[in-house]
């Protein structure tokens, strides 16, 4: 099937994406598969730009910061409110997320540089917004290729207005996808984040949460079980997360991290530096909720255990009564799901506790350590796709059949089109929480919505049939 | 409330800084602003492009630059139009930006020509490729001489940097080289008999619709060009298709022979139209966006001119009957104050629409208009004892229009999603005109232009203003009647 597949492309682009695609088979715990590498010109990836993964991703969500989109207009106004990180607070006081700031270059910042205009319009958002806790400086393309340099700037305004001023060298033609953009954020919060700021009421419980963005309310369905267990969620990063957040995150005792692509560099870098351990943890669907919580309370004291056990034991029958609601009608569905960071691999055990089977996965933009991850994870003759083009994923579809696909917004009503039910599952398709046991109601309610919507026997006009059997 | 700004630091409270955002001096503030931008209306050029590029059959819109652009803008159309958006790129990564673009180029218009099977491409560039200086023309020589697509395999191509102008100058510029590129020069004085309707940047497949409906009425044969109605609204079939419809490549080579082009908006089709005026020298008409009565009036009778054709009985009656919508609802949107946002040409249709109605433009906020846009608008508010107490603001954004919003406030805002903060803050509603639409199913497939356009609008505007008020009156003036 992949060979046939691949025949429609030219040698050379047929050779580079051969390398991509994989079958998983008996014995295969961590088949060869290539990733993190440039995507085929002329194609349609679904893959972003390094901007799309700091601003979009990782800095966007730090809701008492401001965000400079630095350049021209488009980047900025792509990625303004489209990405559904939630953020409590007041908007235009101390809440700037719903908010695209940008310095909407013209053709004369491109020639005579944009420097100076920045300078400025930093001192004009300390004028408007005085609560705001500090600065990041989104670079654009543009910015690196006319050679500004944003890092002298972000120096001497920092300190002429006392705060955190952080320069992101996220032009968009850097590496090859969102994941660049993601390194170079967590480098930057390393750099000028971290440790700059000491919390004085830290306790022996205390936990970030990392990696989680709130998508429809994620973040605060994790925290409720966390605190359940006797935990204290003190820093979170990426979701209704603080500048004093990053700044104090060297205090806390453990660091949990959900999207492990785009937030591992941090976690890595405050274990090297400060020795907080970090885990990887799973709040997709009980199964792994269950695991994820005993996982989380062994790094704690007995104290926790308890807390932990009764926690699951709390919400299992409620969790049983979802999956006696749902899974007759979705047992045995098959699923083909093509995301980003975390979901090709974390919300197989969703599924799997409704009854459903994943027979086709893959990243956007995932590197090696993540298929190493999601590999054992699979079932024999999954198909397992890096980067995979419009035209590979359709065709896909076509030879295996899925009875729901999940995928993003390009993906969407390419598959709703071909009548194959679809939910987006980057953004929720706008529903959310799916995380943690407030989620799992509202994702297994969905995915049967979509599985099981009378929509789809719409498609073919009657009379078309009949004259067909006719 | 007036509230001390040495206050306004890190200690004092949000409610105090709250009051404070709502002020005339925070206003002032605000206005005084000279390097910030804060939530513009407005796009950069590529996504205008594709846009334009979308509305050809078979026709595969080709970024030159970097992916992640490609992946922003079909995200932006797709979440207004729910509809699958085709677009490739050719995924320009640091090399190209120290080489430049041609072998990504050249790779990437071999691959898409191979993969999915176009009838013809058209090549835009970001603002990547624009610093570099990528000479799109001489690459696509090139890949032809190199055998990479065949050497009489259409491609149009235009230069779109994001940092000149906006959406619609994309929408613009493609639309020139979509005419450049692939129309067969003008054959002398014969011409194929057919009237050119030209959109603009209009993101409403219902609206080309219309404009279709209501020529064919007039028994005037017409070639819409860009036609992206069924692109941006294909049906559902269960099979899906790359290339739904669109104008069939013919009628684009044979472009320059038409009897006459209409465009049906001025500012986002300003180098189109002076293209096929003065240089093409091809009877052509710009006309108002037809929104409202009277622009629709005078859509038709620009129709009438153009090709001698009457406007016919049945568009009257449709007429009588918008005109009886009007007089029916009047009373819900006379001497309400209105605050709108969006594209020059929407806004100067709009604006004509609420003052026929009795309506009041208060603040009129356009991020992408220019001095020639300002000058006309002012004289249309000058027109009317409605528009008095009307003011355009260019060049500025939905944070200016926040503190207009809370120093002179209005009944109800008219914009795209974006102004629902705006409304919320203001505590008024939004009726949603424009581009995206992203938070509410299904507006883009009624119409806002011709007669039955302006049904909808005074609709969607009187309904609006009902439904709040049940929403907010007192149990006992909660009534039956309104």
């Amino acid at each position: 099937m992949v060979d046939d597949i691949l025949s429609a492309y030219p040698e050379k682009a047929r050779k580079m994406r051969a390398k991509h695609i994989v079958v998983k088979d008996e014995g295969c715990t961590t088949c060869a598969i290539k990733s993190n590498s440039k995507t085929i010109p002329g194609v349609m990836t679904a893959r972003g730009c390094a901007y799309a993964g700091s601003k979009g991703v990782v800095f966007g969500p730090v809701k008492d910061m401001i965000h400079i989109s630095h350049g021209p207009v488009g980047c900025g106004y792509y990625s303004w409110s489209t990405r559904r990180n939630l953020a409590a607070g007041e908007r235009g006081v101390d809440n700037f997320v719903p908010f695209q700031f940008t310095s909407d270059f013209t053709e004369n910042d491109i020639v005579y540089g944009g420097d100076k205009k920045l300078e400025t319009l930093i001192r004009e958002i300390k004028e408007l917004f005085p609560k705001v806790k500090g600065i990041s400086i989104q670079s654009e393309c543009p910015v690196g290729l006319i050679g500004d340099d944003i890092e002298s700037v972000a120096r001497k305004m920092s300190k002429e207005l006392d705060m955190p001023i952080v320069p992101v060298r996220c032009e968009g033609f850097r590496g090859i996808s969102q994941s660049l953009g993601h390194h170079i954020a967590n480098d930057a919060i390393r750099d000028h984040m971290i440790g700059k700021k000491e919390r004085a009421d830290v306790g022996p419980y205390d936990v970030a949460l990392i990696g989680d963005y709130n998508i429809g309310g994620d973040a605060w369905a994790t925290k409720t079980i966390l605190e359940e267990m006797g935990l204290t969620v003190t820093n979170i990063w990426t979701g209704d997360g603080t500048a004093e957040m990053l700044q104090t995150a060297h205090q806390t005792k453990l660091n949990l991290i959900h999207c492990y692509r785009s937030m591992n560099y941090i976690c890595k870098h405050l274990e090297e530096e400060y020795g907080t351990p970090w885990m990887e943890f799973n709040f997709f669907g009980p199964t792994k909720i269950e695991e994820s919580v005993l996982q989380i309370a062994e790094r704690f004291d007995e104290k926790i255990m308890k807390k932990a056990k009764a926690v699951i034991a709390k919400y299992k029958p409620q969790m049983e009564k979802v999956i006696e609601q749902y899974r007759p009608r979705l047992e045995g569905k098959k699923v083909m799901l093509y995301v980003g960071g975390l979901r090709p691999r974390h919300i197989i055990g969703a599924y799997e506790d409704l009854g459903m089977e994943v027979i086709g996965t893959g990243y956007e933009f995932a590197h090696k350590d993540d298929y190493d991850r999601t590999i054992p994870e699979m079932g024999n003759a999954t198909v397992i796709y890096d980067d995979v083009t419009a035209y590979e994923f359709e065709e896909f579809v076509k030879r295996l059949k899925p009875d729901l696909i999940g995928s993003g917004i390009k993906e969407k009503y390419v598959f709703e089109k071909m009548a194959v039910p679809f939910r987006q599952m980057h953004s929720w398709d706008y529903s959310g929480p799916y995380h943690g046991y407030d989620g799992f109601p509202i994702f297994a309610r969905d995915m049967d919505m979509a599985i099981n919507s009378p929509t789809w026997a719409l498609s073919q006009a009657p009379w078309k049939k009949s004259a067909k059997e006719v | 409330m007036s509230v001390d700004t040495t206050c306004c630091n890190n200690s004092c409270d949000n409610q105090a800084i709250s009051e404070w955002i709502k002020s005339e001096e925070y206003k002032e503030k605000n206005f005084s602003r000279e390097a910030l931008t804060i939530n513009p209306s407005k796009a950069c050029q590529p996504l205008g492009a594709m846009l334009c590029a979308l509305g050809i059959e078979g026709c595969l819109p080709f970024v030159h630059g970097s992916q992640g652009c490609a992946a922003y803008f079909r995200n932006n159309l797709s979440r207004h139009l729910r509809e699958p958006v085709p677009t490739v790129s050719d995924s320009m990564t640091e090399d190209a930006a120290v080489f430049g673009g041609q072998a990504n180029m050249i790779d990437g218009l071999k691959n898409a020509h191979a993969l999915y099977h176009p009838a013809m491409m058209a090549v835009f560039t970001t603002c990547m490729a624009e610093v570099i200086g990528d000479d799109l023309k001489a690459f696509i020589t090139n890949a032809r001489n190199q055998g990479a697509i065949p050497e009489d395999f259409p491609i149009a191509f235009a230069h779109t940097p994001s940092f000149v102008g906006s959406h619609i100058t994309g929408w613009d510029n493609m639309f020139k080289g979509l005419l450049q590129s692939l129309a067969d020069p003008r054959h002398g004085k014969w011409t194929n008999g057919r009237l050119y309707l030209v959109p603009g940047f209009d993101a409403y497949p219902a609206n080309l619709r219309e404009y279709r409906r209501l020529v064919d009425a007039m028994g005037i044969p017409v070639t819409i060009l860009p036609d992206a109605s069924e692109p941006m609204d294909a049906p559902h079939t269960g099979e899906y298709e790359l290339y739904p419809g669109g104008t069939p490549m013919a009628e684009l080579a044979d472009a320059l022979n038409a009897s006459g082009f209409v465009f049906m908006q001025k500012y986002s089709t300003q180098n189109s139209f002076k293209f096929v005026k003065n240089v093409q020298k091809i009877n052509t008409e710009v006309v108002t966006m037809p929104i409202g009565i009277k622009n629709t009036d005078n859509f038709l009778m620009a129709l009438t001119e153009m090709t001698g054709k009457a406007v016919p009985a049945e568009l009257e009656r449709e007429r009588g009957r918008a005109v009886d919508a009007a007089t029916d609802a009047h009373q819900y949107i006379h001497g309400r104050r209105f605050a709108l946002f969006g594209d020059p040409d929407l806004l100067i249709g709009l604006v004509g629409f609420l003052l026929e109605m009795g309506g009041m433009p208060v603040h009129i906020v356009c991020t992408n208009g220019n001095a020639k846009f300002k000058k006309e608008m002012d004289a249309l508010l000058a027109s009317s004892p409605f528009g008095s107490e009307g003011k355009v603001y260019i060049g500025k954004d939905l944070w200016h229009l926040h503190s207009l919003l809370m120093t002179e406030p209005v009944d109800m805002l008219i914009g795209d999603s974006h102004g629902k903060y705006l409304a919320k803050d203001a505590g008024i509603p939004l009726a949603r005109v424009g581009f995206p639409l992203t938070d509410r199913v299904n507006l883009h497939r009624s119409p806002i232009v011709g007669y039955q356009g302006a049904i909808n609008l005074i609709s969607l505007i009187a309904n609006t203003f009902i439904e709040e008020l049940d929403r907010t009156c007192s149990d006992e003036r909660f009534e039956l009647l309104r």
